[in-house]
């Protein structure tokens, strides 16, 4: 019986580790991100799906080490799993227009 | 006025005060410089001509109450340099140019007409500088003054805020041509070390322009973007962001958005400012000076 358990759990784990991770898509449109707060937990693998409709922009959060052009109109993809806990701000680092400066946001990664 | 020797400088700053001095050594042979290779400039940044809003009530006349103080100096800088922004971004491109055409106008009064221009981000990554250089010409270049070697650097052209492969290679070639025991300094937009990334204040490749500059023994960079000063080194080269003409910029990360600081009608035009620096031997001398005396 007891082997049984430990023969379910690692069946378990097995396919908990080839399972997709979750995909958060965030559009980024003049001059916001669509959403701009978004909840992650540490040790879980995420995939953001960011996308530029209007204008060529940037993601960028330095303290999580993320970042990618986002090219007009095309999808761009970032695979990570976040290692710590925290809040981590993110920002638009593609000069778009006269609201880039406002441009960010804030991943909290929860324990 | 050429050639101004240090207790000339510290009369003509004194109102404004000294406020950072900064020693770069310098090897004996080139200690004793005569006077003739002293002298100061002006540095003026981020005027961002065109902005309205709460953050400067006065915004229409702060520039031109600069361009006033500039011209009551008793001795008038050999060049005065503008490190970016010249202009408040826009998204309409007639205004853009309606914009550079009366910052143009009213930088004309001034009286020294050695004016040494960039672009930052606000002028020029809309378009990528095509409009800045209908009035002001290429956004890189070097010069030399008075035994000192200037590099202006475009780190602003590129939206994404990098200096490019292409000028990074102009870089290498100007540099080549200096001896290592040079005195070069940078002029530029953005800081070319990672001050803020967060908050976009950095450089893309600032670190490629850097590696170039190291076997340079004399380096001094002097920037804007930050709209405060801050005074920094990688390895021996200095860097010295300057105030700006529009309004002030919080500290790095000390608060959790990079907005304006607030105007205070009770000190109008705190925060912001010009300066003048003094090149004598190896050494600058930044001296802080207030849009208007207190």
């Amino acid at each position: 019986m007891r082997r049984r358990t430990l023969l379910l759990g690692a069946l378990a784990a097995a396919l908990n580790a080839r399972a997709e991770p979750q995909v958060i898509r965030v559009e980024a449109v003049k001059f916001e991100f669509r959403p701009d707060r978004l909840e992650l937990r540490a040790g879980v693998p995420v995939v953001l799906e960011l996308t530029a409709r209007e204008v060529a922009m940037g993601f960028s959060s330095p303290a999580l080490g993320l970042h990618a052009d986002l090219p007009e109109g095309k999808p761009v993809r970032i695979e990570f799993t976040p290692a710590r806990p925290g809040e981590f701000e993110f920002v638009c680092d593609v000069f778009c227009g006269s609201g880039h400066e406002d441009m960010g946001g804030v991943i909290k990664v929860l324990a | 006025m050429h050639g101004v020797n240090r207790r000339n400088f510290l009369k003509v700053a004194g109102f404004g005060g000294l406020v950072f001095a900064s020693g770069l050594g310098g090897c004996a042979s080139r200690a004793a410089k005569s006077e003739a290779d002293e002298f100061y400039f002006v540095q003026l940044s981020d005027t961002h001509w065109g902005f309205q809003g709460a953050p400067n009530p006065d915004a229409l006349v702060t520039l031109p109450k600069a361009v006033e103080a500039v011209n009551a100096l008793d001795e008038q800088p050999d060049f005065i340099v503008f490190t970016g922004d010249l202009t408040h971004t826009t998204d309409d491109p007639a205004v853009r140019r309606k914009r550079l055409a009366e910052f143009k106008k009213i930088v004309g009064e001034l009286k020294t007409k050695n004016l040494r221009l960039m672009p930052g981000e606000h002028d020029a990554s809309l378009d990528r500088g095509e409009a800045y250089k209908e009035f002001f010409g290429a956004p890189n270049y070097s010069f030399d003054h008075k035994g000192v070697h200037f590099i202006a650097l475009d780190n602003v052209s590129d939206p994404a805020g990098a200096i490019g492969g292409q000028q990074l290679e102009w870089l290498r070639a100007d540099l080549a041509k200096q001896d290592k025991d040079s005195r070069i300094v940078v002029l530029t937009h953005r800081p070319l070390f990672p001050l803020y990334p967060q908050w976009d204040w950095a450089t893309k490749d600032g670190d490629k322009a850097l590696e170039l500059l190291m076997p340079q023994r004399n380096v001094t960079v002097f920037y804007g973007h930050i709209h405060q000063e801050h005074h920094f080194k990688t390895a021996h080269i200095e860097h010295h962001s300057a105030k700006s003409l529009i309004f002030p910029l919080p500290a790095p990360g000390s608060q959790p958005k990079r907005a304006p600081l607030a105007w205070d009608p009770a000190q109008p035009y705190r925060g912001l400012g010009w300066r003048e620096i003094e090149a004598a031997d190896r050494e600058y001398k930044i001296a802080e000076h207030p849009v208007v005396k207190a």
